[in-house]
């Protein structure tokens, strides 16, 4: 018990350093904008390819679980859309970031730890802890939701696609099923949980790597821990988030 | 010049360092000795403030630097040059972009200043035609210049080397030595290498502090440390074969 306090404490001082004012805005601009690259645009084609077959898996299924005549075919698009929009694009896709990029950023960091390249930016007066997870922070918060709106767009064409060439449904129905009853606010919902579970992938798994203690087996470790507790965080909090926001 | 007084540092209840008490001299190549994990790395990271020492007193010049803050300390750590055991560059950075960091962080000189101030260092530590290399791309050797280049970039009052040559051939070895040797007097610098390189004591060696289990025995220069009576210093110098039969010989 004692263990998992003194981590929180540490998870919250490391959040207050990262925090404190930039040395040189210049600097963390462009360290932002390589992260943007690397977190956010080099997620895209994950994020879509899997987007793309949960969209069509979720279609087929709906499909095949309505097959009763009161049951209007449209219902399967409509069906497509809310689970994409409500459930896969904003936690599950959170989840598939958690191992693709929670996993990076823990290496990166506990490797730089490890190999005393972060001793060498104490040494030389740099904030290290804000140095490295700030931009990195600020990139997800901000291309999360941008990836979650690409996962909307692209699982909900797989969904046609599947629907469309299985024969389950026609494109008309399809269509006419994504546009009835549509409740804007679903897409605000995706949102707030888009950042909070970008914010917990990036300060969790930045928390792991910055406090590796060892050589390569821990940094392992710490990737695997980074993906495991961003994991179940973002399950806890979409819980929370759902009833906060929903209910 | 760097003062360190009475110096303890423990790591969970068992102490590495033990009350120890030495003075740096500025424009000198000082030397801390020591067998491995006699205490020389924590020593060093204990003086530039990685590691919070327990107590004892750090001085920079006038400065009492180990109850300075945050802020307090990153003035003195912007006169401090660090060289690491692994040379530390920045794996992401090419070898232009490692040294031009500290510039970008804490000069407001323009692109041109800084590339001139960049191909300058590099040049003095004989790196040529490797600006665009990443550290991946680099030998053991190139590495250590490059981290100097980096350390120096500032303009530095005060340059720490963690075992500056281990890993590196004998030539490349002494190579480095003479750099640091030059770049302190050139510099007018306080430096300060850790080594068990017999080497690097023999070559470089002005003072030199010899430690073993977290204590100091002995201090003086590479003239006296062959003519010593401290039984664990001479225990530690003459470790070889060939130290062993020359000094037979000469007795």
């Amino acid at each position: 018990m004692i263990k998992f306090l003194t981590q929180i404490g540490l998870y919250f001082l490391l959040l207050k350093k990262v925090f404190s004012k930039p040395e040189k805005p210049s600097v963390y601009y462009r360290q932002t904008m390589r992260e943007f690259v690397y977190l956010g645009l080099y997620s895209i084609g994950i994020i879509a390819i899997i987007s793309f077959f949960m969209g069509a898996v979720i279609t087929l299924q709906t499909a095949y679980n309505t097959e009763n005549p009161i049951y209007p075919t449209y219902l399967i698009g409509l069906g497509c859309r809310d689970s994409i929009i409500l459930e896969f694009s904003s936690t599950v896709a959170a989840l598939i970031l958690a191992g693709k990029v929670g996993s990076n950023i823990a290496s990166e960091i506990g490797t730089m730890r490890v190999t005393e390249q972060i001793d060498a930016l104490e040494i030389m007066g740099v904030n290290s802890a804000s140095y490295l997870i700030l931009p990195k922070i600020i990139a997800t918060l901000l291309f999360n939701p941008v990836l979650t709106l690409i996962s909307i767009i692209v699982g909900i064409f797989g969904g046609w696609m599947a629907g469309t060439l299985s024969g389950v449904i026609t494109s008309e129905n399809f269509i006419y099923g994504i546009q009835y009853a549509f409740i804007p606010y679903y897409i605000t919902y995706s949102m707030i949980k888009t950042v909070c579970f970008a914010f917990i992938i990036t300060s969790v798994s930045a928390f792991q790597g910055y406090y590796v203690d060892g050589g390569s087996l821990e940094v392992g470790r710490a990737s695997t821990k980074a993906v495991v507790f961003s994991s179940v965080l973002i399950l806890l909090f979409n819980v929370i988030l759902t009833q906060l926001l929903l209910s | 010049m760097i003062s360190v007084k009475n110096l303890n540092k423990s790591f969970n209840g068992n102490s590495v360092l033990n009350d120890i008490s030495v003075t740096f001299e500025t424009g000198k190549t000082n030397l801390i000795i020591g067998r491995s994990g006699s205490g020389k790395t924590v020593l060093l990271k204990s003086i530039v403030g990685l590691h919070t020492i327990d107590s004892g007193e750090i001085w920079y010049e006038d400065t009492l630097f180990n109850k300075l803050d945050f802020k307090n300390k990153k003035e003195i750590r912007s006169e401090i040059g660090m060289l690491f055991q692994g040379s530390a560059l920045f794996d992401s950075l090419t070898v232009e972009q490692n040294v031009r960091f500290p510039l970008d962080m804490f000069t407001d000189k323009s692109p041109a200043e800084k590339n001139e101030r960049v191909d300058f260092c590099l040049n003095r530590v004989n790196i040529i035609n490797a600006n665009k290399l990443f550290p991946s791309e680099l030998s053991g050797g190139m590495k250590k210049r490059v981290a100097i280049a980096r350390a120096i970039s500032l303009n530095p009052k005060y340059l720490f080397c963690d075992e500056p040559n281990s890993g590196l051939d004998p030539i490349t070895a002494i190579l480095i030595d003479e750099l640091i040797k030059e770049l302190t007097e050139e510099y007018s610098m306080t430096t300060i290498v850790n080594t068990h390189d017999m080497n690097s004591v023999m070559e470089i060696g002005e003072k030199i502090i010899f430690i073993s289990d977290g204590v100091k025995y002995w201090e003086g220069n590479k003239n006296e440390i062959l003519i010593s009576d401290c039984e664990t210093l001479n225990d530690f110098v003459f470790a070889n074969a060939l130290a062993k039969k020359l000094r037979s010989k000469e007795k």
